[in-house]
């Protein structure tokens, strides 16, 4: 070990820290005043880094005007709209919802940059790398940088630590020093007493969305001229990297934010440092080559593992489901006609179609995992389809001596990696537990699904089951028996919903302080729970990918794994027959966007778009179709919302004529002593 | 049998005559609700409430748990809209008016036991007073002049203080930003009587400046003395109207349950 290289690697450290903890501070800000977590803060940076490039690279615009318009106008006007069109109706509404809406977010951003910028090379230099320019003589940013011990710091790298540091200063003095950063914090304290204070609580969370996404394109900017090539996920997956560092402030702190962000700087760049030397001399095993990219996440279950038991929350629901659950009876008839409209599609259906919905129905075991998750217990996963990934590499593995044994090792490995994995964030929030599989998803895709040992870089035979007498190699039977399937997993969810553990379950989505008071381990159950629901889609996925009989470690992105949550809640999130409905969504937008090459986008975007949209009722497209309908048949709901800004002119009709013996003299004078302006009625 | 007639008769409730036969004609009250119905979702929860708060006056609402009270605050401020009969402030219709149009307007509300924000230090907590329209300078030198307590603890966070001194920090924005109406939510829940008292010497001299005030209690004792006039209320409706010293029997049997 040299002084250079450590002062290198500390340098390249602090670099990566303050881009993480810029990123950071963007989603502490935003979460910190409004409760949603803005998963789809590393998308909002990814754009912010390909328009970086569209303008400086291939208009040619001046690199500094570009940050400055980005920054300071574009990334700011998309984050009001954002609060503006999907956050500001959220408040208050439960975890999953909220989550859907920004995965949503996160899902569409990804699929919209994928159509306007086609995989080709795109370079982005750093800042001044060709010296800087010349202000009343004064030349400014000279040179390629300083020396520190050896080591060049070039301008990018000094730059990107100031603005770090920048933004933690004027963070600090914009929350603590102004009236709109007291607001903001307020808003999180009691956002009715806001307005009673005569603030706008909605300004405040509009505020802190144009910051969050400004902080957001600031850092995506700053990241791209590290790369050798601007890739779409790999930036979004970098300002992702930003949780962990935002985790270790609890989502509130900034301090402990910036302590975070640095830490996890310094360790990437340590290890990316180092490892080579481990492997050149072999202490170090070669597949752990891909380690650096894993650290956030590790960094991320360490954390959460450190963290403090959260306090536990009364009940927060106000309406009930409106879901009834299936009878027995209902279900075996459910399960029964699945099986004979999968006959008759079989009979009915191309090839190509058959092979489309056959994945789709694939798909559907895979989202029926959430039921008893998401839609029972109210616990969201945003690693579903890596639990799949494990199964069907269980298949593969230990499918060719017996299939039957593949299964249950797929069964029983994904049981044991989802105890694993839900295990730190089990005394948490649940929005901890949603973050710590977002990180699984992430470190499967990068780390583990790649490795030789596991799938590799390419593809691998899946076995089929063997049943006495069926002919399985044929795709019309293995539908059939993939439906067969479906309706077993679904009748066995729906006996245990309706047994004990179900009602122990929905007492811990309503109030996990009551279930702790009568004794219940919410702890125990959550675990349970999670366990349940990766088993599921570990079998899901040995089912699945069996039915396309190859797998690839490139098919468990983190985005799909993000896709599954959304079919989940587009079918209905708390009804068996949702995840067909997702599934069979799936199987019909790809269908089409194979019919029709101009709608080829269609799969990347619809699931989100109609994610996004059906959020607010999680109980899914079916469930918001009927209550529109009845609705419109039986009148419409009472509102009683306090928080809107209504306009008193519009709703004069509901009410009682006034001001009748009030003269125009009168009106003006009452205006001017109460001060009334935008509520005042008569005079306009 | 006559009786239990009688009884029936008076649930319909006091309309706004009655409040006429104690302050007198107000052609245009500071505070006015006229048979405000209200609902939480399917829930109605006021069915029909006459309230008449004349400029410079104090009016206490009474009743027992659940009667409706803070609803009725809830629709005088803004966060609950009516949904029937009509808000008046100044002899204007509020309905619809957001709560924060309000507060800028001049209707200070001091909602049930939660006046403050408990992660803000005093001094933060003055300054969404600001919002109402005073500066911060008046403010903070009216707050720490009238509670010199506060200003030692100006950089405390609100949530480690007293519940008392919380109340007074509460009542601080009453006192500072200068409201036309000012709404009381059970002001005196879970404090020492001591404290409580204090508090109420404030609302008094609030009172004396000319600021109409609408006081929601559930216990009566130390309310009467700066109330002009008393509604009593049961089950969403206002059962009894009058002057404190007249309402002290109905009072007593309201809260044992009997008919009023």
């Amino acid at each position: 070990m040299n002084v250079h290289d450590f002062v290198e690697f500390t340098v390249f450290g602090l670099t990566a820290g303050g881009i993480f903890f810029v990123s950071a501070s963007g989603l502490v800000v935003t979460y910190a005043t409004t409760g949603v977590f803005n998963f789809a803060h590393g998308a909002i940076g990814m754009m912010a880094a390909f328009l970086y490039w569209q303008l400086t690279v291939e208009s040619g615009w001046p690199a500094l005007l570009v940050v400055v318009l980005i920054v300071v106008v574009i990334a700011p006007l998309f984050g009001l709209l954002i609060e503006r069109l999907l956050i500001r109706g959220l408040y208050g509404a439960s975890l999953a919802t909220t989550l859907v809406v920004t995965v949503g977010l996160l899902v569409g951003l990804i699929g919209i940059a994928g159509e306007i910028w086609e995989p080709q090379r795109r370079v982005v230099s750093p800042f001044f790398k060709d010296g800087g320019f010349e202000l009343f003589g004064i030349g400014f940013f000279q040179g390629g940088g300083s020396d520190l011990f050896g080591v060049p710091v070039t301008w990018h790298r000094a730059i990107t630590f100031f603005i770090a540091v920048a933004v933690a200063v004027g963070l600090r003095i914009l929350l603590y020093n102004t009236r709109i950063g007291t607001t903001m914090r307020a808003t999180v304290d009691d956002r009715d007493l806001v307005a009673l204070n005569g603030a706008r609580p909605a300004w405040a969370g509009a505020a802190a969305w144009a910051l969050g996404a400004s902080l957001a394109a600031l850092a995506g900017i700053l990241l791209a001229s590290a790369f050798s090539s601007l890739d779409i996920i790999v930036i979004t997956l970098l300002v992702v990297d930003a949780y962990a560092a935002a985790v270790v402030g609890r989502l509130r702190s900034l301090p402990m934010t910036f302590l975070g962000a640095m830490i996890l700087g310094l360790l990437v760049n340590y290890t990316v440092g180092y490892l080579p030397f481990a492997f050149a001399d072999d202490r170090l095993p070669r597949y752990l080559q891909a380690l650096p990219s894993a650290i956030p996440a590790i960094m991320l279950f360490v954390v959460l593992l450190l963290l403090p038991q959260a306090r536990l929350r009364g009940s927060r629901l106000i309406s009930a489901s409106k879901v009834k659950v299936a009878s027995l009876r209902s279900s075996l008839l459910g399960g029964v006609l699945l099986v004979a409209a999968a006959l008759l599609v079989v009979q009915f259906a191309s090839t190509d179609n058959l092979f489309e919905l056959g994945k789709g129905l694939g798909l559907a075991l895979v989202v029926l995992s959430l039921l008893p998750l998401t839609g029972y217990a109210g616990q969201v996963s945003l690693g579903q389809l890596a639990f799949a990934g494990v199964g069907a590499w269980a298949m593969v593995e230990f499918g060719d001596t017996s299939p039957w044994l593949g299964l249950l090792m797929a069964v029983a490995i994904t049981a044991a990696v989802g105890a694993i994995v839900s295990l730190p964030a089990l005394r948490l929030d649940g929005l901890y537990l949603a973050l710590m599989t977002l990180a699984f998803a992430v470190f499967m895709e990068v780390l583990i699904f790649r490795l030789e040992s596991i799938l590799g870089p390419d593809s691998n035979l899946v076995p089929r089951l063997d049943l006495p007498g069926l002919n399985m190699d044929s795709q019309g039977t293995y539908f059939v028996f993939m439906a067969v399937v479906y309706a077993l997993l679904a009748i066995g969810i729906l006996a245990m919903r309706r047994a004990a553990f179900g009602r122990r379950l929905i007492a811990m989505r309503d109030s996990p302080a009551a279930c702790a008071t009568l004794g219940m381990s919410t702890n125990r159950t959550k675990l349970l729970v999670f366990t349940m629901s990766a088993a599921i889609a570990g079998l899901g996925g040995a089912v699945y990918w069996g039915f396309q009989g190859t797998v690839t470690a490139v098919e468990f992105t983190m985005v799909a794994s993000l896709v599954v949550l959304l079919l989940a809640v587009i079918g209905g999130v708390s009804t068996a027959s949702g995840a067909l409905l997702g599934g069979l969504f799936f199987a019909i937008v790809t269908i089409i966007s194979q019919e029709i090459p101009e709608l080829d986008w269609l799969p990347a975007i619809a699931p989100a778009v109609v994610g996004i949209s059906l959020a607010r009722n999680p109980d899914g497209a079916v469930a918001e179709i009927a209550a529109r309908l009845r609705d419109q048949f039986l009148g419409r709901r009472t509102k009683a919302d306090g928080d809107g800004e209504h306009d008193p002119l519009t709703d004069l009709d509901a009410t009682l004529p006034l001001g009748a013996d009030l003269t125009p003299v009168q009106i003006e004078a009452l205006d001017r002593e109460l001060a009334i302006e935008e509520v005042s009625v008569g005079s306009r | 049998m006559t009786e239990h007639s009688e009884a029936e008769e008076s649930i319909v409730g006091a309309v706004r005559s009655d409040w006429e036969s104690v302050f007198g004609e107000v052609p245009r009250p500071a505070l006015e609700l006229r048979a405000v119905k209200a609902a939480y979702g399917k829930i109605q929860v006021l069915h029909g409430i006459d309230l008449v708060v004349p400029a410079g006056r104090v009016v206490v609402l009474l009743g027992p748990n659940g009667a409706g009270k803070s609803t009725t605050l809830k629709v005088a401020s803004g966060q609950l809209p009516p949904s029937a009969g009509s808000l008046l402030i100044a002899g204007r219709l509020m309905n619809w008016v957001s709560p924060s149009a309000l507060a800028r307007v001049g209707v200070c509300t001091i909602p049930e036991g939660r006046g403050v924000f408990p992660n803000l230090t005093v001094r933060d907590n003055l300054r969404m007073a600001t919002y109402a329209g005073a500066s911060m300078r008046d403010v903070e030198a009216t707050t720490y002049e009238r509670f010199p307590r506060l200003g030692e603890r100006r950089r405390q966070l609100a949530g480690t203080m007293s519940g008392g001194e919380q109340q007074m920090l509460a009542m601080a924005r009453a006192l500072t930003t200068d409201p036309a109406v000012l709404l009381l939510d059970e002001l005196s829940m879970g404090l020492a009587p001591q404290i409580v008292e204090e508090l109420y010497e404030q609302v008094a001299k609030i009172a004396a400046l000319g600021v109409s005030i609408l006081i929601v209690e559930q216990f009566a004792q130390t309310v009467m003395g700066v109330a002009d006039a008393v509604g009593l209320m049961l089950s969403g409706r206002m059962v009894k109207v009058g002057r404190p010293q007249d309402l002290e029997d109905d009072l007593s049997r309201a809260y044992l349950g009997a008919e009023v």
